[in-house]
């Protein structure tokens, strides 16, 4: 594999999945511990003719992103807690215009500047519901360098083809820590490009007509289409309405074409869920301690599973319901307070067999902590 | 293969982070192997402590923190003093003769050498500190060979910096011989 | 061509009241895009929120409405990556400079090659006539019924020192001024500020009993002289029309491939 091998920091196993995805543009401020993807992209973009630029904010950042994405691009920026709530404004106008783009939030301890330099999953809801009023959103996340790479590849494929931003949650710990990475070739994972209308100059074209199959042909600015497009709810033609008509189908169109895809998108791994008796949920690098213990039980015969979730949101709630249906007790690892605990609980059919392992300290949750759950739940034996 | 683990400690600016990563890359880049790299960051770029964590290994690595190292690198008395005691029993202590007195006796090989000094006397640049502890660590640890460790430095390394650390290495590689012997 | 050539019929009425001096803005814009015979797919608006922005929508260019304030920010992204099309960005007063300050500066401060235009009647007209950074000390508006202790900024001076490479000022009621000074704005390789000092009689007229449209009209013609005129000098109080300034800077594009072609050579 020669070049193809890297040894690396997660965040720059995402900027190596953006460029290999295709990336035109990226747009960022710097914040810890996320500034290693601008710092990269600063360096790596220009050398493609693709462009790289530093705003006044995160506001400044996700709005140029959008911009940028009208044109014709692919686009990304790259924050962590503080930013991710200033972005949440520009987050919102992407899922009302319809816009492609990539965030990747790099998480470190909140609420507020929080402790910057160490590991928190506190903004999975945030992700979820950060931005105001109803709508649905895509959030991935990884727990190992490979998979940062696939995700963020997954996060263009998705933004291209739902035309919707896509959050990728990665952690302090994913993002500085080093492993090996190996570039996939060209063409070895496959590429979403963008939809394009095929109406004609001096035809009406209607940005915001969605096809049968709910996707929506766009056309560049600058292009042959002149079209408006906005943040407030809009007709077929992007132009400002308040129908109610139009209203209630405008929501319910960016909530299905999420919701109702979510079977198509529900990323995840799964090691020994099939006759697992303690079933462990995880996502990032809390995964990585879930599956540290697991191995090591399974190494003393006990039936410990993993199924490590990397689509958060839409959350795969069917997926949880069908692997947790055997098991007699589910854990939850997350260092958070319980947040995918509560969708875990929300999906199983005995919520009182959710169990949360956690940590909350900026540090990584570690193998000790899991076992000492483990322990309170099979009673001293263990 | 055993999984090693190493901690590497000391002071901001001392480099011990980056001896960390070319140990790891060595690992991973010319032996096959799998390796992690952690590290604990504070606000300071310069100064107050540091820490890096490696693990290397044969079989795939889930949790990238290292709780009991087999090899302990104390640049500094105060993380001497911090981490001593995490060692596991049997296993490597190595500290540098001019920032660290051991004071305890522990299970363990402990290794004081002068690496600062060395570097100085031969070399005339203590920037090298970090490279001649990677040598006497590679050696006495012989998870990775000194040749892997040569090819990173050829790839990290700007020319002009290149023979400088190529020596220090070696001048760790000895005190480390002869420190066996 | 004619006007309504440029304009989006299907969406007019405007909803702008009558009086209002947005309309005129709208008008001058589109007589200086004529003039200049820009075709209409090279043409991109983007604006804010507020009755300015609402211009956005009724021009048949690409056009986008953005975020409060934030329409600087979108229009960098556009601009850096199609550099050949021609970004005009009509502003509010608030919108430009009260929520949207940061991002006025820091485009300016690039001096990337958009055309900002701030339609300043020194009130929020959407809202319902609460009082802007444009206001000025003295003057009533909803959020100031005792009048404002607020002091204003000026704009000419803001955009100036923050790096702005044209700016001037004109007024809804010298329309062929301010046809110029945008003329020459779009003109302009850089950034570009033009200030519209814009009648809303609804709410700032009322509650600062300047009287109807037509009466704010004659107050801006009374109030205002160009730029080192003789009136200015017996009267320091008169607000100056004109061209502040006009200089050459490297453009944030151009400077941006020069970027890229460091790179490229592996620099």
């Amino acid at each position: 594999m020669g070049g193809n091998l890297k040894f690396v920091q997660g965040n720059e196993a995402c900027v190596e999945g953006a460029l290999y995805a295709g990336l035109d543009f990226f747009a960022g401020y710097p914040i810890t511990p996320s500034t290693e993807i601008a710092e990269l992209l600063a360096s790596r973009l220009p050398k493609t003719g693709a462009k790289f630029i530093q705003m006044e904010d995160e506001i400044a950042s996700i709005c140029a992103l959008i911009g940028a994405s009208l044109t014709g691009c692919k686009v990304m920026t790259a924050t962590s807690g503080p930013g991710f709530s200033l972005i949440q404004e520009g987050l919102g106008y992407a899922i009302m215009a319809e816009i492609p783009c990539v965030i990747v939030n790099v998480q470190r301890g909140g609420p507020s500047t929080g402790i910057p330099t160490r590991v928190h999953q506190g903004d999975v809801n945030q992700a979820r519901w950060g931005t105001h009023g109803d709508h649905a959103i895509v959030a991935l996340t990884a727990s190992n360098h490979q998979d940062v790479f696939a995700m963020t590849v997954e996060a263009f494929n998705i933004a291209e083809t739902y035309r919707t931003p896509v959050v990728l949650l990665f952690d302090e710990v994913i993002g500085h820590m080093r492993e090996r990475l190996v570039l996939p070739e060209h063409g070895e994972i496959a590429m979403v490009e963008r939809l394009k209308t095929s109406v004609k100059e001096g035809v009406d074209y209607h940005p915001y007509l969605p096809r049968e199959d709910g996707r929506l042909p766009m056309s560049d600015f600058g292009g042959v289409h002149r079209y408006n497009v906005t943040g407030l709810y809009h007709d077929m033609w992007g132009f400002p309405s308040d129908d109610s008509d139009v209203v209630d189908g405008l929501l319910r169109h960016l909530m299905d074409k999420i919701e109702n895809q979510a079977a198509h998108f529900p990323k995840y791994r799964e090691f020994y869920t099939e006759d697992a008796d303690c079933l462990f949920i995880s996502y990032g690098s809390a995964a990585r301690s879930a599956r540290h213990v697991v191995e090591r039980r399974r190494r003393l015969g006990e039936r410990f599973g993993l199924l490590e979730l990397q689509t958060l949101w839409p959350f795969p709630h069917d997926i949880v319901k069908e692997k947790t249906a055997g098991a007699r007790y589910i854990v939850v690892v997350e260092m958070n307070t319980g947040q995918i605990c509560q969708s875990v609980r929300l999906a199983v059919s005995r919520p009182e067999r959710v169990f949360l392992a956690n940590r909350i300290d900026g540090v990584l949750i570690t193998p000790t902590d899991i076992q000492r759950v483990i322990r309170l739940i099979y009673g001293k034996g263990f | 293969m055993q999984r090693s683990r190493f901690v590497f400690s000391g002071s901001g600016g001392q480099g011990v982070i980056t001896a960390a990563i070319i140990l790891a890359e060595a690992a991973v880049l010319h032996e096959n192997l799998n390796a992690v790299q952690t590290q604990v960051y504070g606000a300071e770029a310069r100064g107050g402590s540091t820490r890096s964590d490696v693990i290397i290994s044969d079989s795939e690595i889930f949790f990238p923190k290292v709780t009991q190292p087999n090899v302990l690198v104390c640049l500094t008395q105060e993380s001497y003093n911090k981490f001593s005691r995490i060692l596991r029993p049997g296993g490597l202590l190595i500290t540098d003769t001019r920032y660290v007195r051991t004071s305890r006796t522990v299970d363990a090989v402990q290794k004081q050498l002068p690496m600062y000094e060395s570097a100085l006397d031969k070399i005339g640049n203590p920037i090298v500190f970090n490279i001649c502890m990677l040598g006497a660590v590679t050696e006495l640890s012989k998870v990775v060979k000194l040749e892997s460790l040569r090819k990173i430095l050829e790839e990290r390394v700007p020319p002009a910096f290149l023979e400088m650390n190529r020596r220090a290495l070696d001048i760790g590689a000895e005190l480390a011989r002869k420190s066996e012997a | 061509m004619p006007v309504k050539d440029y304009i989006r019929e299907r969406f007019f009425p405007h909803i702008w009241c009558s009086g209002c001096g947005h309309g005129t803005v709208l008008n001058v814009l589109i007589r200086v895009i004529e003039r200049l015979g820009l075709n209409k797919s090279d043409i991109v608006i983007v604006s804010g929120i507020g009755c300015s922005s609402r211009i956005a929508g009724y021009l048949d260019f690409h056009t986008m409405h953005t975020l409060h304030g934030r329409a600087l920010a979108f229009a960098t992204g556009i601009k850096l990556n199609r550099p050949e099309l021609n970004v005009i960005v009509p502003m509010g007063d608030g919108d430009a400079l009260a929520i949207g300050g940061n991002h006025f500066i820091h485009a300016a401060r690039r001096n990337i090659d958009i055309t900002a235009i701030v339609m300043n009647n020194r009130i929020y007209g959407m809202t319902g006539g609460q009082y802007s950074p444009l206001s000025g000390y003295g003057i009533f508006a909803s959020t100031a019924p005792y009048s404002s202790v607020d002091q204003s900024f000026d704009v000419a001076e803001l955009a100036a020192a923050a790096g702005a490479t044209f700016v001037a000022r004109s007024t809804t009621y010298h329309v062929n001024e301010a046809a110029q000074m945008i003329q020459k704005a779009i003109l302009h390789k850089g950034f570009s500020v033009v200030e519209i000092m814009s009648q809303c009689p609804t709410y700032f007229g009322r509650k600062n009993r300047q009287g109807d449209a037509v009466d704010m009209l004659k107050y801006m013609r009374d109030t205002t002289t160009p730029i080192g005129s003789g009136a200015k000098g017996q009267n320091p109080e008169l607000i100056e029309r004109g061209v502040f300034v006009n200089k050459e800077l490297p453009e944030y594009c151009s400077a941006y491939d020069e970027v890229i072609r460091h790179a490229m050579e592996g620099r």
